[in-house]
């Protein structure tokens, strides 16, 4: 929303626990993200589909990376090893 | 003689021509998805017709979006409209008047910017709801108001002339 640093977006549902899961790890990992609330009837699901390929939620397209994911346990391991304790060194290009 | 009662509202506060209007941010709904959008993000990209009207269902809601649709307002200039209805009412609003490629509308469940506004609109027989008086506001990159319209009575319309000439000087 403030447009001043490439952020997360995350495509929700309202009430989804699996989308919940993921904001909780975007939290504790003190992420920037926006949430792009998503219409209930999978079949209706397009725009996420556009993005994804699929109509399932959560996905999540990351613009510090170019990724896009959906299925909530592979975007928190995604989350983790890219932002988390335990990140990949390779990533942040430190030693 | 008429024989139905046309209410006269109040005085309204709302911002004039020549100063800022408020900005504020709540979800902004269009056919797919919705997403908290700023006013100012939308005036950062050009002038915007902010539209203010009854919740979703209620004739005024239907009438006003049909003029404007009809007069292909929303093809000339940013068109964005603001009630207490929920986003999924929303989808279906922009469905069924049409509007779906050309309209966005922002949900204000609480109507606080209703107050922001200075027309807030409390519902005789409808104890604990207030909505959006229904108002025209054309705000150009600054925000600064170009165009406004209050209603006065209840209900009561904008002159959609006066709407289209607007937005053709100042969109």
């Amino acid at each position: 929303m403030t447009g001043d640093e490439s952020v997360i977006t995350l495509y929700r549902l309202q009430a989804c626990p699996y989308c919940e899961r993921v904001v909780r790890v975007l939290k504790q990992l003190n992420l920037p993200y926006e949430s792009r609330f998503v219409e209930p009837m999978h079949s209706d699901r397009d725009v996420v589909k556009r993005i994804s390929g699929k109509r399932t939620v959560p996905a999540i397209v990351d613009e510090n990376t170019g990724v896009t994911m959906s299925e909530s346990a592979n975007i928190v391991d995604y989350l983790q090893n890219t932002y988390g304790d335990g990140a990949d060194a390779d990533a942040g290009g430190v030693a | 003689m008429v024989d139905f009662e046309v209410v006269e509202l109040p005085e309204s506060d709302h911002p004039e021509v020549g100063e800022t209007a408020p900005d504020f941010t709540r979800p902004l709904v269009n056919a797919e998805s919705w997403e908290d959008v700023s006013l100012s993000e939308l005036t950062d990209e050009g002038p915007v017709l902010l539209v203010f009207h009854t919740m979703d269902g209620a004739f005024p809601a239907t009438y006003v979006w049909n003029n404007l649709r009809d007069r292909g307002i929303p093809e000339q200039i940013q068109t964005v409209g603001v009630s207490i209805s929920s986003p999924y009412e929303h989808k279906t609003l922009l469905k069924e008047r049409g509007v779906e490629a050309t309209v966005r509308l922002y949900s204000d469940p609480a109507a606080g910017v209703a107050a922001d506004y200075g027309i807030e609109n409390p519902l005789d027989g409808m104890t604990g709801v207030t909505e959006h008086r229904p108002a025209v506001f054309l705000l150009d990159e600054d925000r600064t108001v170009r165009y406004a319209w209050v209603a006065s009575e209840w209900p009561e319309f904008p002159d959609y002339e006066d709407v289209a000439d607007a937005v053709s000087e100042h969109a």
